[in-house]
C-alpha cells in the first residue's frame, strides 16, 4: 500500500483545509487593513498618532 | 522508525478542525463579537469598516483563546459536569498540551494584531481581559469562593469597552455603563442556572452560591442583584448613547426581569423541585434575551442618531 493512500490522510484533510482557509483569510485581512490605512494616511486621525510629518519639518524643510 | 512508522503510532481519533473551533467556545464568542461591535458602533468616532472588522475579529480570537485556556485549566471540572463533559478535552478529542499551546498562541496573536490594527489602549484592555478570565477567574476565584461569578463576570463585561476603545482610543462613562450592564447581569444569570444545575456544580466541587449558601440565599441574591441591575440598566438612557427608544425598551425589559426575580425569590425549594425549576429556567432564558435586546437598543439609538431622527426632541443627556 502506498503510504499516502492511508486513511489517516483523509482524516487530516479537513483539518489541513480549515487551517489553510484561516491563514488565507488572515493574509487577506492584513492586506485589506494595510490598504485602508495607507489610503487614509495612517498617521492622520489615528488616536495615538503624532502630528503629520509636514508639521514636524522646519519652514522650507523637505 | 520506518517512513510510515508514524502512521501506526498515530492516535485512533485525531482532532478535526471543528474540534479546535469548539475549543474556542464559539457560543461565548458570538456574544463577545456582538457586544464589542455594539461598543464600536455606538462610539462617537467613526471607524473604517475594514479596520472595525479586523478589530472585532481580534477581540473574538482573544475571547476564544481565553476559552481554550479555561478548558485547559478546568478539564477535571468539565469531565464531571453534564453540561461540559462533551467538550474537546474531557471527550479526548484534543489534548491538554495542545489546548494550552493554542490558547497561549492565539492570546498573544490577538493582542499584538489588535495593537497594530487599532491602538495600545484597546490591545491592553484585551490582554487584561484574557488575564482576568484565565488567571483571576479560572485559576483563582472559580474553585475558591462563591463570589466567583460576581468578580469573574468582569471578564465577560469588557468586550463593549474594547470596541469603544478601538474607536476612541480610551474609555468613557458610556462604555463603563455598558461594562456595568453585563457585569451586574452576570450573577443573577448564572445563579439562576446554578439553581437548576446545583447537583452538577456540587459534584464537581465548584463553590457556586447554591452549593455553599443554599438555594434560599441564592434566591435572595438574585433579587438584590436584579434590583441593582434594573437601576443601572436605565442610566444609559440619559447619556450620549441613549434616548427615548432605549428608555422605553429598557423599562419593559427591566419590568420583566424584576417580575422573574420576584417569582424566583418567593418560591420554596420544594415547589421548584416539584415543577423541575420551570420558573428558574424561564428566568435564565429571559436573562439572555434581556442582555441581547439591551444591546440591540443601543444599536437602534445609534441608527436613529446617524439618521438625525428624534434630534428635534432635545433629549436630556444628564451624564
Amino acid at each position: 500500500m502506498r503510504p499516502d493512500s492511508h486513511e489517516i490522510y483523509g482524516r487530516r484533510r479537513s483539518r489541513n483545509l480549515g487551517v489553510g482557509l484561516v491563514l488565507a483569510a488572515f493574509v487577506a485581512l492584513v492586506f485589506a487593513v494595510t490598504v485602508v490605512k495607507l489610503s487614509e494616511g495612517a498617521a492622520i486621525g489615528h488616536p495615538e498618532a503624532g502630528p503629520p510629518r509636514s508639521q514636524l519639518l522646519p519652514e522650507g524643510g523637505n | 522508525m520506518s517512513e510510515t512508522g508514524w502512521i501506526e503510532n498515530a492516535p485512533p481519533r485525531e482532532a478535526q478542525f471543528g474540534d479546535y473551533v469548539e475549543l474556542l467556545k464559539p457560543r461565548v464568542m458570538r456574544l463577545v463579537i456582538f457586544t464589542a461591535a455594539v461598543g464600536l458602533i455606538c462610539a462617537p468616532v467613526p471607524v473604517h469598516p475594514v479596520v472595525a472588522l479586523a478589530a472585532i475579529i481580534c477581540v473574538a480570537v482573544g475571547a476564544g483563546a481565553s476559552g481554550a485556556l479555561n478548558m485547559w485549566w478546568d478539564w477535571d471540572i468539565d469531565a464531571v459536569m453534564r453540561r461540559t463533559k462533551g467538550r474537546p478535552i474531557p471527550s479526548g478529542r484534543v489534548g491538554r498540551d495542545e489546548a494550552l499551546a493554542i490558547g497561549l498562541t492565539l492570546s498573544v496573536f490577538s493582542v499584538v494584531m489588535l495593537d497594530l490594527f487599532a491602538n495600545h489602549f484597546a490591545a491592553g484592555l484585551l490582554a487584561f481581559t484574557i488575564f482576568f478570565y484565565v488567571v483571576v477567574y479560572s485559576m483563582w476565584l472559580k474553585r475558591w469562593t462563591p463570589q466567583n461569578i460576581v468578580i469573574g463576570g468582569a471578564a465577560g463585561a469588557f468586550p463593549p469597552m474594547i470596541g469603544w476603545a478601538v474607536a476612541t482610543g480610551g474609555a468613557s462613562l458610556e462604555s463603563a455603563l455598558m461594562f456595568l450592564l453585563i457585569f451586574l447581569w452576570t450573577p443573577p444569570h448564572f445563579w439562576a442556572l446554578a439553581l437548576f444545575r446545583n447537583d452538577d456544580y456540587a459534584k464537581a466541587g465548584v463553590p457556586m452560591l447554591p452549593v455553599t449558601a443554599g438555594p434560599r440565599a441564592t434566591r435572595d441574591q438574585i433579587l438584590i442583584y436584579s434590583l441593582i441591575l434594573a437601576v443601572v440598566a436605565i442610566l444609559p438612557a440619559f447619556t450620549a448613547i441613549g434616548g427615548p427608544v432605549y428608555l422605553a425598551g429598557s423599562a419593559v425589559l427591566n419590568a420583566l426581569l424584576l417580575r422573574g426575580a420576584w417569582r424566583i425569590w418567593r418560591r420554596e425549594e420544594a415547589a421548584a423541585e416539584a415543577d423541575h425549576h420551570i420558573v428558574e429556567k424561564r428566568f435564565f432564558g429571559l436573562s439572555i434575551v434581556y442582555l441581547f435586546l439591551h444591546f440591540c437598543l443601543f444599536l437602534a439609538e445609534a441608527g436613529l442618531r446617524a439618521g438625525g431622527v428624534l434630534a428635534h426632541l432635545g433629549w436630556p443627556v444628564l451624564f
